[in-house]
């Protein structure tokens, strides 16, 4: 072992900034199989890898912000339908109110018809038996002043007690007859 | 080998003095020839490395899973370091794809030949030998040349790369040969020697740490024992540095080229 290095040493000085030409083509054909290695092996894995994992990553976000944005518009379309719905039911209620008054106005209305066709019809019967009452009356009161004068003529007049006494009796006597006729009629 | 064998090396020639390590201890006898062409250890470990890095790699990527397996994370670690914190960040993220798999290659292939330097049995940092950079320094210079051309055209780069902006006048004819040097001439001289001298001085102080530290003990002076303890000590301290700087070369000679190429590609200085 020492021999040889000994023996290098005794060599003709080399300087070790000379290149020697061996080692230079050498390590040209190295380096260049291994970058022919690194160029068209290692290098497009790594890169694929990187691109594949780029692409999970963003391929998931993309999916989350799809998510996110379906979310949005369900959320959207649920408010919507939400406002709808208030809005028909405050539409409802004014229908609901309007035909309500509508109803009150109109009964109101019928009530009155009624009332006035009852007033109405009140006055007139009232008037028909004011009349009914009236010719009765009047017929009546004609036989009564025909038979309270011959009974008068028939009796004395000369004083104001028989004269009083006659009329007394003649009443007590109507209201029996009336009596009796009612009590027939009935 | 390296050092393991200059320390028995050492140990053995006790008697007949100290042989301090220098740039000859760089040079590595043939283990076996083919064709009459010596084959070192640097260059198997060379051949090596694209083994344990393709292997691994391949390894690595091969499931290309969504959710990554522990080794798929390692290796995407590292990947995505060079790809995205020297590539994308230097080079702009229109055009650094392209240069991904050199970049990737160059860090590789660097970072794993200088961790050969402090792995058991195996070291020795192959870019110590200044042969095996040369071809990576004249990759990424032609690369780098090669891209503002396509970029700007032939003399628009030239313009580019050596007439900064909004410096007019006479100043002009001090400028343009002073950047036409440092922009275009020298860039691959000093990403060789930087990494060179690096990986080369670095391990001429373990082995110098090793073998001294050997020939002390074995020297039978307690004393020079003592010291030799220490130096072994300063050799681990060494092997901690030298990790740090493996990984710093490797980054520095990978992020060098990727700002080349993005100050090639820019639009305006």
């Amino acid at each position: 072992m020492d021999q040889f290095v000994l023996a290098a040493a005794e060599a003709e000085e080399h300087s070790p900034l000379m290149p020697i030409l061996s080692e230079v083509v050498l390590a040209l054909i190295v380096f260049g199989i291994l970058f022919f290695i690194v160029r068209s092996k290692i290098v497009p894995m790594f890169e694929k890898a990187y691109a594949e994992r780029t692409a999970a990553i963003e391929g998931g976000l993309q999916a989350a912000e799809t998510k996110q944005a379906e979310a949005d518009a369900k959320m959207a379309e649920l408010e919507k339908q939400l406002g709808d719905a208030r809005h028909e039911a405050a539409r409802i209620r004014e229908d609901a109110r309007e035909q309500g008054a509508a109803i009150i106005a109109e009964m109101r209305e019928q009530a009155q018809t009624e009332a006035a066709r009852i007033v109405d019809h009140a006055h007139t019967q009232i008037e028909a038996e004011r009349q009914q009452a009236v010719t009765s009356l009047r017929a009546e009161v004609g036989s009564l002043a025909t038979s309270l004068a011959g009974r008068i003529v028939g009796e004395s007049l000369d004083d104001d007690a028989r004269q009083a006494r006659v009329v007394e009796r003649f009443l007590t006597d109507l209201e029996a007859q009336q009596g009796q006729s009612n009590a027939g009629a009935n | 080998m390296s050092v393991t064998g200059t320390i028995v090396a050492a140990a053995e020639s006790g008697s007949d003095g100290f042989h301090a390590p220098g740039p000859a201890s760089f040079d590595l006898p043939a283990i076996f020839h083919v064709g009459g062409l010596g084959v070192t250890k640097p260059m198997v470990l060379l051949l090596l490395s694209v083994v344990v890095i393709s292997w691994f790699m391949i390894a690595a990527s091969r499931k290309a899973a969504v959710v990554p397996g522990r080794l798929q994370f390692a290796g995407e670690a590292v990947y995505g370091f060079v790809r995205n914190t020297v590539a994308r960040d230097t080079i702009g993220s229109e055009h650094f794809m392209k240069f991904v798999p050199y970049l990737f290659s160059l860090f590789m292939f660097i970072i794993v030949n200088n961790y050969y330097g402090i792995i058991p049995l195996l070291q020795f940092p192959s870019f110590s030998r200044i042969g095996f950079i040369v071809p990576l320094a004249l990759a990424s210079w032609l690369l780098f040349i090669g891209t503002g051309i396509w970029k700007h055209g032939a003399l628009g780069y030239l313009k580019h790369a050596t007439m900064p902006g909004g410096v007019g006048g006479p100043i002009l004819v001090l400028l343009v040969p002073l950047e036409f040097i440092s922009n275009i001439l020298v860039r691959p001289f000093t990403l060789t020697l930087r990494l060179f001298g690096n990986m080369f001085a670095g391990h001429l102080l373990l082995i110098l740490f090793a073998t001294g530290g050997a020939y002390l003990l074995t020297s039978g002076n307690i004393l020079y024992g003592g010291v030799g303890i220490l130096s072994f000590g300063m050799g681990i301290a060494v092997s901690f540095l030298e990790m740090l700087v493996m990984f710093l070369q490797a980054y520095v000679f990978t992020l060098l080229s990727a700002m080349y190429i993005g100050e090639a590609l820019a639009e305006e200085h």
